[in-house]
C-alpha cells in the first residue's frame, strides 16, 4: 500500500464523485426544497415556502392508510422472504453440484429478467380470465372466478417473487462463509441435524438474514411496477402516489413531500438496521 | 458443505420443487401465452400460433424502444465502468482521508428508492432545460448502474496481490505501465462482468425513467409499461418472451464465467 | 567502502515506530539475512530498501550513489516477493522478459537472455506454462528468474521459501546458495526462520522491535550471543538472571562456572542445551527427567532444577541410558557459557 500521502486517490475518484454529486445528491437536495413551496393548481410550483404537504400528509386519513399500507406489506414481504428464503438457500447448499448450479439459475436468474415481465406473467396468472382462475373454472373447482388482481394478496404474492431471490443471495452468501467442519464438530459431539440445524447452522447464517431481510424490505417499500400493475388505482401504495401526484395531479411540491418521507423511512430502517447488524454481529463474524 | 442432503430429504426436496415451481410460474406462462393464436389472453393448447410474434413486427414502437433501451444500456454500462473504475482502484488500494465517505456516495443509488431518484431526475433536469434529453436520460442511467460495476471493480482490485503491481515497479515499470500491462488485465474480468450487470439493471430499469424519459426516449421497460396500463395483451407476453430468451442467454454468459451468485452480489 | 550502505534508516506511522535506527553495510556479493520475528522491522528495512515505503529519517547509498529518494521503477533492483506476485497473465518467458521489455532490450537479445536465465533456474521447458500451472517451487524459480535476469546490482528476497513446505524448503534453500556463489549477486534476503538464515547467510542481522539486535556471521553468532533474545531466537538456550560481583557469577544462591571477565552486576548466564552433559560424579546442579523426546538425530531431555527447567540435547546414538523420572546430575564446561550483562 502507497503510503506517502497522494492526491492520486482523489483524482482517480473524482469524475464518479461530480457524476455523483451532480445527479443524485444535487437532485435530492433540490426535491427536499422542492417539497417546502406550495402548489398552485395551473401553474405548479407557487413562491413562497411551507410545510403544508408535510402537515397533509401527518394529519390526513388518506396518506396514513397508502403509508401504513406501504409498510405493512414491505414487513409481510420480507417475513415471507425469510420463511421461505432461509430454507431454499440451504437447500441449494446441500443439492448435488450439477443440480445446485442448474437450481442457481432457475432461483436468481429472475433478478436478471424486467420486473414489468416478472409482473406481466403474474397479471396473466391472477387476473380474473388469468390462468389460475380459467383452470379452475374449467376444472370445476370454483363456479366463479377469485378475484386475485387487484388485491394486497396479489400485490404480496408477485413482490415475493420479484424480491425473494435477493434472500435467498444474502443468505447463501453467508452459508458460503460456514465452516462445514463446524456442523461436523457438532454431530461429533452427539447432536443430530435438527439441532445441528437449530443450534449450528441457523445462528451464523442470521446476519445474511438481517442483511436480506433488510434489502427485501427496503426495495419492497419502494418498489413500484408489481403494485402499479397488480394492485392497480384501487390498492396505492406510497411510490404509485408519488407517481400520481407528479404525472397525474401535476402536484410536484406534494410528490417532492411525499418522497422525502418515503427516503427518509428507507434510509433510517436501512441505516439503522446496518449499524444494528455491525454493533451485534461484526465481531463474532469477521 | 459438500455432503448431500441426508437422513429425511424428502421434505426438502418438495420444498425445493415447490420453490422452483413458484419462481419459474408466471415465466412460462408468459412464455406459454405469447404462443396463442386468440386475440386475448389465453393459452396455446388449443390452438397455437406466431401470430403475436409477428405483431411485434407491425409494432414499430416496441422495436424503437428497444433498440433505445439497448443502446441506453450500452452507453450508460461504458460510462459507468469510465467512472468506476478508477474509483474502484482507489478505494481499494489506498488508504485515504474520507475512503468511506466516497464509498458510500458511489454506492447510494442502491439505498435510494428509484421513484424518489425518478421524481428527483425529473424535476432536476427541467430546471436545467434537459428534461426528456437523451443525455439526460443516459446521465440519469449512468449514476443508477455505476454501483454495480463499483462493487465488482473493487471486489476484484482488492481480491488482487499488490506485490505483483509491486514487482512490475522493481523491473522499471512507470505507474501508467504497471497499469496498463499488469493492473488492468487482472482486474478485467471483474470489469466486462460489471459491465455486463449494469448493462442488464439498465436495460431492465422502469421506475425512473417512466419520470426522466420523454414520449420520444421510451425506453422498452416504459414502453411496456405505458401499454400494460392501457390493457393486456399477447403482444406484451411475445416481447417478454424475447426478453426472457435474450436475458437467457445473458445469464448463462455471467454463470459460466463469474457464477450468478457471486457476480449479483458484487463479489466476482 | 561499503557496496550497499543503510545509514541510519528511520521509519514511523504516526505513532507507531517500525523500524528505530538501522545502520548497515553490505559488501559487494555479500548474502545478508534480516532475521527477527514477525513485527521486528525487517520487512519495512527491505520495503525501504526497495523504495515501496519511503524512509522518515536515514539514507540509503548504493555503490556511491544516494537512492534514498529513486522511485523504485528507477533503482533497478531485482526482488523476490513473499507470494512470488507472478503476473498471472502472462506465461513464464513474459513474466521474465517483462523487466528486459521495460529496459528497451530488444525483441532478440531479450529471447536470449530469457533462455539463458530460465536454463540457470531449470525452468528452459517450461516457458509456455502459465504460473497456475506451475508447482510452488517452480513459481519460486520463476520469480527468482525474473529478478535476475534485468541483472541487478542487489537481490531483495523477501521470505522467499515462505509459502514452500519443509522438504522442498530445505532443497531450494541449497539450490538459491549456489546460484547466489554462482552469480555472485550481493543479496538481502529477509525471513523469521533462523535455520534458512543460518544455512544461506554471510551475515545475518538480528532485529527486534525495530532495532539491530546483533550482527555478525552465523557461527559466531550463535556461540556468542549477546543476550537472551539473540540466544533464544537463534537456537535454543538455557537463560538463567543472576549476578557477578568478586569475578564469580551467581544465579540464586548457587555459584556457577564462566570464564573470567565478566563485569560485575545482574547478568544472563546463557549455556546452549547441547553444552550440557550428564555428570557422573560431581555435578553442577542436581534435577528430575521430566521428559525425554526423540527428534531424530537427537534426544531432548527437559530436567527440572532449582535454577528451573534446563534443557539439555544428547546426539542419537542409540536408547539412551537416562530415562523420564530419573534423578541427574548436569555439568557443563565455563568455556561454553556466555555471561551478558543485563539491560544492556
Amino acid at each position: 500500500m502507497n503510503d506517502e500521502r497522494n492526491l492520486l486517490p482523489y483524482w482517480l475518484s473524482a469524475p464518479g464523485t461530480l457524476a455523483m454529486l451532480a445527479f443524485v445528491a444535487l437532485p435530492l437536495v433540490l426535491t427536499l426544497g422542492l417539497s417546502l413551496y406550495p402548489f398552485v393548481p395551473g401553474t405548479g410550483v407557487g413562491e413562497g415556502l411551507t410545510a403544508t404537504h408535510y402537515l397533509d400528509i401527518a394529519r390526513d386519513e388518506y396518506f396514513h392508510t397508502i403509508f401504513a399500507r406501504t409498510f405493512g406489506m414491505a414487513l409481510l414481504v420480507t417475513a415471507i422472504c425469510v420463511l421461505i428464503g432461509v430454507p431454499e438457500a440451504y437447500v441449494l447448499s446441500r443439492l448435488s453440484p450439477r443440480w445446485r448450479a442448474a437450481s442457481m439459475v432457475v432461483v436468481l436468474g429472475p433478478l436478471l429478467i424486467s420486473v414489468v415481465v416478472r409482473t406481466l406473467g403474474w397479471a396473466l396468472l391472477l387476473g380474473n380470465e388469468g390462468v389460475i382462475n380459467k383452470a379452475l373454472l374449467a376444472l370445476g373447482l370454483i363456479s366463479e372466478p377469485i378475484k386475485m388482481m387487484f388485491t394486497f394478496t396479489g400485490v404480496v404474492v408477485a413482490l415475493v417473487h420479484v424480491l425473494v431471490p435477493f434472500m435467498v443471495l444474502a443468505v447463501w452468501a453467508s452459508l458460503q462463509k460456514l465452516d462445514a467442519a463446524t456442523e461436523q464438530a457438532a454431530a461429533s459431539l452427539g447432536a443430530g441435524p435438527p439441532t445441528v440445524l437449530a443450534r449450528i447452522v441457523f445462528p451464523q447464517v442470521i446476519p445474511g438474514v438481517l442483511s436480506g431481510g433488510l434489502i427485501v424490505f427496503a426495495l419492497a417499500a419502494s418498489a413500484f411496477a408489481t403494485p402499479a400493475i397488480i394492485g392497480g388505482r384501487r390498492l396505492k401504495v406510497v411510490p404509485t402516489t408519488i407517481y400520481d401526484e407528479f404525472l397525474g395531479n401535476l402536484n410536484w411540491p406534494l410528490g417532492a413531500a411525499l418522497a422525502a418521507v418515503l427516503l427518509v423511512i428507507v434510509l433510517a430502517v436501512s441505516l439503522g438496521a446496518n449499524r444494528f447488524v455491525e454493533r451485534r454481529w461484526k465481531q463474532v463474524f469477521q | 458443505m459438500n455432503h448431500k442432503l441426508s437422513g429425511n430429504r424428502w421434505p426438502l426436496r418438495a420444498f425445493h420443487a415447490a420453490f422452483v415451481v413458484f419462481m419459474l410460474a408466471p415465466l412460462l406462462v408468459v412464455v406459454l401465452v405469447s404462443f396463442t393464436d386468440k386475440g386475448y389472453i389465453a393459452l396455446p393448447f388449443d390452438g397455437a400460433s406466431w401470430r403475436w410474434y409477428r405483431a411485434i413486427l407491425a409494432a414499430p414502437d416496441f422495436i424503437d424502444a428497444f433498440w433505445r433501451s439497448l443502446a441506453l444500456g450500452a452507453a450508460a454500462a461504458t460510462l459507468a465502468t469510465v467512472l468506476a473504475v478508477p474509483a474502484g482502484m482507489a478505494i481499494a488500494w489506498h488508504r485515504f482521508a474520507g475512503r468511506d465517505a466516497l464509498l458510500g456516495l458511489l454506492l447510494s443509488p442502491l439505498m435510494v428508492p428509484h421513484v424518489v431518484l425518478g421524481i428527483a431526475l425529473l424535476r432536476f433536469l427541467t430546471q436545467i432545460g434537459a428534461s426528456g434529453s437523451w443525455w439526460g436520460l443516459t446521465a440519469a442511467h449512468t449514476v443508477i448502474v455505476l454501483p454495480y460495476v463499483l462493487r465488482l471493480v473493487v471486489a476484484a482490485a482488492t481480491g488482487f496481490d499488490r506485490s505483483v503491481a509491486q514487482a512490475a515497479q522493481s523491473l522499471g515499470a512507470s505507474g501508467w505501465t504497471v497499469f496498463r500491462r499488469v493492473e488492468l488485465p487482472l482486474i478485467v474480468p471483474g470489469v466486462a462482468g460489471g459491465w455486463l450487470i449494469a448493462f442488464i439493471n439498465s436495460f431492465d430499469e422502469l421506475t425512473m425513467s417512466i419520470f426522466v424519459a420523454s414520449a420520444a426516449t421510451q425506453t422498452l421497460p416504459v414502453r411496456m409499461y405505458n401499454h400494460i396500463a392501457h390493457t393486456i395483451d399477447p403482444l406484451l407476453a411475445s416481447v417478454s418472451t424475447v426478453l426472457i430468451v435474450l436475458t437467457l442467454a445473458v445469464m448463462l454468459v455471467l454463470d459460466r464465467f463469474y457464477g450468478l451468485d457471486r457476480v449479483l452480489s458484487g463479489k466476482a | 567502502m561499503a557496496f550497499l550502505e543503510l545509514d541510519g534508516l528511520v521509519k514511523r506511522y504516526g505513532d507507531f515506530t517500525a523500524v528505530a535506527e538501522c545502520s548497515l553495510s553490505v559488501a559487494q556479493g555479500e548474502f545478508v539475512c534480516l532475521l527477527g520475528p514477525s513485527g521486528c522491522g525487517k520487512t519495512t528495512t527491505l520495503q525501504m530498501v526497495a523504495g515501496f515505503t519511503a524512509p522518515t529519517q536515514g539514507r540509503i547509498v548504493l555503490d556511491g550513489r544516494d537512492i534514498t529518494a529513486v522511485k523504485p521503477n528507477q533503482r533497478g533492483l531485482g526482488i523476490v516477493f513473499q507470494s512470488y506476485a507472478l503476473f498471472p497473465h502472462m506465461t513464464v518467458a513474459n513474466n521474465v522478459a517483462f523487466g528486459l521489455e521495460m529496459k528497451g532490450v530488444p525483441a532478440d537479445k531479450r529471447r536470449r537472455q530469457v533462455a539463458e536465465t530460465l536454463e540457470l533456474v531449470h525452468l528452459a521447458p517450461f516457458a509456455a506454462r502459465y504460473p497456475k500451472e506451475l508447482s510452488g517451487g517452480q513459481r519460486q524459480r520463476v520469480a527468482l528468474a525474473r529478478a535476475l535476469v534485468i541483472q541487478p546490482p542487489v537481490l531483495l528476497l523477501d521470505e522467499p521459501m515462505g509459502a514452500l513446505d519443509a522438504k522442498l524448503r530445505e532443497d531450494m534453500q541449497i539450490e538459491l546458495r549456489a546460484l547466489q556463489r554462482r552469480v555472485g549477486i550481493t543479496t538481502i534476503m529477509v525471513t523469521h526462520d533462523q535455520g534458512e538464515a543460518m544455512t544461506l547467510a554471510d551475515r545475518v542481522v538480528l532485529m527486534n522491535k525495530g532495532r539491530i539486535e546483533q550482527l555478525g556471521r552465523p557461527f559466531e553468532m550463535y556461540e556468542q550471543p549477546n543476550g537472551r533474545f539473540s540466544s533464544t531466537f537463534l537456537g535454543k538456550a538455557n537463560v538463567f538472571e543472576g549476578v557477578c560481583e568478586g569475578g564469580g557469577v551467581r544465579v540464586g544462591e548457587l555459584p556457577l562456572p564462566c570464564e573470567v571477565g565478566a563485569a560485575a552486576g545482574s547478568i544472563d548466564y546463557i549455556v546452549r542445551p547441547e553444552k550440557l552433559a550428564f555428570a557422573n560424579g560431581s555435578a553442577l546442579v542436581r534435577g528430575r527427567v521430566e521428559a525425554r523426546v526423540f527428534l531424530g538425530n537427537h534426544w531432548l531431555f527437559q530436567v527440572a532444577t532449582p535454577l528451573g527447567t534446563m534443557q539439555l540435547t544428547e546426539a542419537n546414538a542409540g536408547l539412551p541410558a537416562v530415562a523420564e523420572g530419573d534423578e541427574v546430575g548436569l555439568t557443563w564446561r565455563a568455556e561454553h557459557v556466555r555471561v551478558v550483562p543485563r539491560g544492556a
